[in-house]
């Protein structure tokens, strides 16, 4: 029998003012096995934690029970503690009698006979604890970071800067994302091609860097520390070594009328293009579903014009095999196309745009070249209204999200400041339910709209907008003024819902990466550890974790690098040892421990079983030890009893329940 | 009985505690400009209990039914339901029919089709 | 095929010519219409509420007439289909409406669980007979005609129950109109309310409803409007200030389908 001690914490009046300390220490000291059990004011301060070596010393102590706070809280504390007088960590537990007795009972003598009970358990279990030994497994400096908007890019550099080798993997022919596509950046109104070319520059040019453009991450195995991908670049048609980037073949392309997605399809690109001036790399993209040449085996122009020799109509994909300790997902967002609220009009009008199309529509970038024009006219407008929460806060699944899509309050001050600097003489009117600016400088940049420039806010939403003589004609409500409003507009913007890249939910397959009902990445804690998945080594930045702006997602991006750094800094992991494993001669080869495993821990081997004298071979669960997360799924599924989690097995824990029945 | 929250919350099998106040019904409404209480007001009044001026409103005989707030809610609150469901409140009481067939044959003309005094009498008689 | 036909009060007063036209045109285009016996009235208006249960009760019959023959519900005004279909979507899913509606009509010997499909007439012309045979079956195409389709609210609202055609951008009366030979005008307000039953508590109200829409018609270039509603019809031609053509739809169906003037000297 282990010799044990128990020791418990008053935790100042927390515990002993609803729990008669004295009188669980006493209760606790005569079960079977217990040979110290002692009360102290505070068992987690440098006197408390003496105590406890103290006994582990004086009274040779093969085991200890803490009966305190929860071992959320100080498990780590006390594990230390008992490792420095030489006692295996896992030869410790926790009864919790703050958290499930203290802070949720009032009456002292029922709470007190519960913490005894609780006592009782967890010695019940202390029992039957036998020593776990961490195991190392090695780390491959090396890291994968999935998106190349502002997020991945910044995750990037940040690793990169640290010395260790990093992959960017962007679906599009260019990295830059959504940011290289806006005009200017609230609340400050820079530039935003000035901020984030720069930034793209810096990420061709790292040597740390890889950049794999027009590509997808089309497999991932392994574990923390010991991924391993596949990553498919599509052909693009131009060997991306020889491409200068001069764009002649994009201007001598025939077949010029086709959308151009980096201008939110309002105006149209040839079919071999780069998709803007900046693009990194700066190569060019043929678009076979618009070539002349893959239609009709025609044509032929681009690879006539061709100084490099870079046009190749036979290319093939290719696959890139690697290995990487961390990976980083940073798949951002779109905006939703607003075609199902008819109501406004989006998909009768083009004069109806979303806002990032409005995005478009002001930058010098874009089709016209930052000159504001009312699509069906050509001419100025003389009004605008821009309705918020498109899509946002609703309740109807098939159209609307039912989050707030947090950016879009602040582009709209942003988008009428813009206008009326440009052109005081354009009215902008904006009909808002809640106007939201947390953040430094944002509401004042917000109130900056009202004040300096005259933009109308006006408290209510618009219930139709529809086509009159020569403009649009607007019916809202007036919530303040308790009036509907009837008025004309020469464009309508509607701020539409975000929603993650459709590229994450195959992701998140892949990599178990958890994800909330609106397919953004879940966080391991919603406030503690904000950019990791619960699945280890890998890591969340950017929008596709959830709505946020710019400098929020930048700093996302560079906690993520940081805790990627951290991980790539060690050259060994220590595991969890409180993991699973199946006995082979229980173990009948259902898998069902498989079909549970949230991680992809459980393999199925062909192994030699001696069960009551026989040998044969069976087809049994293996536990990968370095990726088991020690969840237990597998243990309470297993009908044969073959799976059980070392810590907290089985046996273990009907020693609690029996003893908590007793 | 009285004619509280509760009994209005229950005829119409909706919650007006899921309404925003983004006020997207009352910027639907067609028959706005001539309601006293408008479908934003009806939703807030019923979830604040703060019924009793509703019960005498003109308002609820005016709503078309026309269910544009219904469809273009976008917290599914439905606030034509809570108008229906005051206006059945009421006309369900004794001596509280807003049309009585005695008023009818004043009402005929050669076109009127029998559509329109069936509906009536479906939204304004017990 | 045959539809099991409920025509409803006014397709057999005041808008007879409605059902008539729908008929004829049926021959030709090969359904046929048997009339439900002894059918009553919808009410003209679905209550939205989750105690009325008698007043549904009409609707009721009628399914389960066309159940017990095996033929979907063929409805031609927009009210009949509003409250019959929505009738139908309680049957099917409101436990509470389902047996409180199965106690009452047991004494009838009535028992009825939403078996029925519950279609509108143009639902059969675009779904069973195909716009595009409807196009080929034309023999006086409407050339040249610019017309408005009123949708008003009783075919659309609530799109979830009803499920007719995209609540805020229907297409299936423009599809019928090209179908027809003529030009669809589409317009703010073909989806918005006339006016109702307001007709008998606020003239003024259904005035400035019915005003709004042909206003809304006429900005656009439409030089008539079609309906399926009699209530409709009525105060777009009564009750707006400014007159313009309206007319039932199945009256162009039966014009283009060369049946109309037989209907007329039929009656």
């Amino acid at each position: 029998m282990q010799r044990i001690g128990v020791f418990v914490c008053w935790c100042g009046s927390n515990i002993a003012a609803t729990v008669d300390v004295k009188a669980v220490a006493e209760a606790l000291g005569k079960q079977p096995g217990v040979v110290v059990s002692k009360d102290y004011q505070y068992m987690c301060s440098a006197s408390g934690q003496n105590l406890i070596r103290e006994a582990i010393r004086d009274s040779r102590l093969d085991a200890v029970v803490i009966c305190a706070c929860s071992p959320h809280m100080h498990e780590a504390t006390f594990r230390k503690c008992v490792s420095a007088e030489g006692m295996n960590p896992y030869m410790l537990e926790i009864a919790n009698i703050r958290e499930q007795d203290s802070w949720v009972h009032k009456d002292r003598k029922a709470a007190t006979e519960k913490a005894i009970s609780l006592g009782t358990a967890a010695i019940a279990k202390v029992q039957l604890n036998a020593p776990l030994f961490e195991s190392p497994n090695p780390v491959t400096k090396r890291a994968l970071v999935i998106g190349g908007g502002i997020a991945g890019m910044q995750t990037a550099l940040d690793i990169a800067e640290a010395g260790f080798k990093v992959d960017i993997v962007e679906q599009k022919p260019t990295i830059g994302g959504k940011m290289a596509q806006l005009d200017k950046t609230f609340p400050t109104l820079d530039c935003s091609s000035c901020i984030v070319t720069p930034k793209m520059v810096d990420v061709g040019a790292n040597e740390n860097i890889t950049i794999y453009s027009y590509s997808e991450v089309e497999k991932v195995s392994g574990f923390i520390g010991s991924f391993h991908a596949t990553i498919k670049q599509k052909p693009r048609y131009v060997d991306a070594t020889k491409c200068t980037g001069c764009g002649l073949c994009t201007t001598k392309c025939p077949s010029k009328r086709n959308l151009n997605e980096f201008n939110m399809n309002l105006n149209m690109r040839p079919a071999i293009y780069i998709p803007f001036a900046q693009a990194v790399p700066l190569v060019a993209t043929l678009d076979p579903t618009a070539c002349i040449h893959f239609k009709t085996g025609k044509c032929g122009l681009c690879q006539k014009v061709c100084e490099a020799g870079a046009i190749d109509y036979d290319q093939q994909p290719t696959y890139i095999e690697q290995d990487y300790g961390a990976i980083v997902l940073a798949t951002g967002y779109n905006q939703i196309k607003p075609t199902k609220f008819d109501e406004y009009l989006y998909n009768n009008s083009p004069d109806v745009v979303t806002s990032l199309e409005f995005e478009r529509m002001m930058s010098a970038s874009g089709p016209t070249a930052g000159d504001l024009r009312v699509p069906s006219t050509g001419k100025r407008p003389r009004n605008i209204v821009f309705i918020q929460c498109v899509g946002s806060r609703g309740k109807d699944t098939c159209r609307e999200k039912p989050y707030c899509s947090k950016v879009c309050c602040m582009y709209t001050a942003k988008h009428t400041i813009l206008v009326k600097d440009h052109w005081p003489e354009v009215d902008c009117t904006v009909f808002y339910i809640d106007v939201r600016t947390p953040g430094k400088n944002f509401d004042e940049f917000y109130r900056r709209a009202v004040e300096e420039y005259g933009v109308h806010y006006i408290k209510g939403m618009v219930g139709k907008v529809e086509q009159g003589d020569g403009c649009l004609k607007v019916q809202a409500s007036d919530l303040l003024n308790n009036r509907q409003i009837h008025m004309n507009a020469d464009l309508v913007v509607l701020a539409a819902a975000v929603e993650p890249d459709p590229s994450a939910r195959h992701l998140g397959t892949m990599l178990t990466a958890s994800m909330d009902t609106n397919d953004f990445f879940s966080e391991a804690h919603a406030k503690l550890r904000p950019v990791e998945s619960p699945t280890a080594g890998i890591y969340l930045a950017g929008m596709c974790q959830g709505p946020k702006d710019i400098p929020e997602t930048v700093a996302q991006a560079s906690a993520a690098a940081s805790k990627v750094i951290g991980l790539l800094s060690k050259d060994h992991l220590m595991s969890n040892p409180c993991i699973a494993h199946s006995d082979p001669t229980l173990c009948n080869g259902c898998s069902q421990c498989t079909n549970v495993c949230a991680y992809g821990a459980i393999s199925y081997q062909d192994q030699m079983v001696v069960y009551k004298g026989v040998r044969e071979t069976r087809r049994v669960a293996v536990v990968n030890e370095a990726v088991c997360q020690g969840c237990g799924a597998c243990t309470v599924t297993c009908p044969s009893g073959a799976m059980d989690l070392r810590g907290f097995a089985n046996n273990q824990i009907m020693a609690e329940v029996d003893a908590i029945c007793n | 009985m009285a004619i509280d929250r509760e009994t209005i919350v229950q005829i119409s099998g909706s919650n007006p505690r899921l309404c925003m106040k983004c006020g997207k019904c009352s910027g639907t409404c067609p028959a706005y400009d001539k309601m006293e209480y408008h479908p934003h007001q009806f939703v807030d009044m019923v979830d604040r209990g703060d019924v009793e001026p509703l019960l005498h409103s003109q308002s609820l005989y005016l709503c078309l039914s026309c269910m544009a707030c219904v469809e273009r809610c976008p917290r599914n609150v439905a606030p034509g339901k809570f108008i229906e469901a005051v206006r059945l409140a009421v006309v369900r009481q004794q001596n509280m029919d807003h049309l009585i067939p005695e008023e009818i044959p004043g009402m005929l003309n050669e076109d009127l089709p029998q559509q329109a005094i069936v509906t009536a009498f479906r939204k304004y008689k017990k | 095929m045959t539809y099991s036909y409920y025509p409803g009060c006014t397709l057999r007063t005041k808008a007879k010519i409605l059902s008539d036209y729908a008929i004829a045109s049926a021959k030709v285009l090969g359904f046929e219409m048997e009339e439900v016996e002894n059918w009553q009235c919808c009410g003209g208006a679905y209550t939205a509420s989750t105690d009325e249960i008698a007043t549904k009760l009409t609707s009721v019959r009628a399914l389960a007439q066309a159940r017990d023959k095996g033929q979907d519900l063929l409805t031609l005004c927009s009210a009949c289909y509003n409250v019959i279909k929505r009738v139908n979507a309680d049957c099917r899913s409101n436990e509470n409406f389902i047996q409180k509606a199965n106690n009452y009509l047991a004494q009838e010997g009535v028992a009825y669980h939403g078996e029925v499909n519950v279609v509108h007439y143009l639902e059969v012309l675009r779904d069973t007979i195909g716009f595009d045979n409807l196009k080929k079956a034309v023999k006086n195409p409407l050339k040249g005609r610019k017309i408005g389709a009123y949708y008003g609210c009783l075919l659309l609202r609530p799109g979830r129950v009803l499920q007719f055609d995209d609540p805020e951008n229907p297409k299936i009366m423009e599809d019928f109109i090209r179908a027809l030979g003529a030009t669809p005008v589409i317009y703010g307000q073909r989806n918005e309310c006339c006016g109702g039953y307001q007709t008998l508590n606020d003239k003024e109200l259904a005035s400035s409803r019915s005003e709004a829409i042909v206003q809304s018609a006429l900005s656009q270039g439409a030089d008539c409007l079609i309906t399926a509603c009699p209530l409709c019809r009525y105060n777009l031609t009564v009750n707006s200030v400014t007159k313009v053509p309206v007319y039932y739809f199945t009256e162009l169906l039966a014009e283009a389908l060369g049946v109309k003037e037989e209907v007329e000297n039929g009656n």
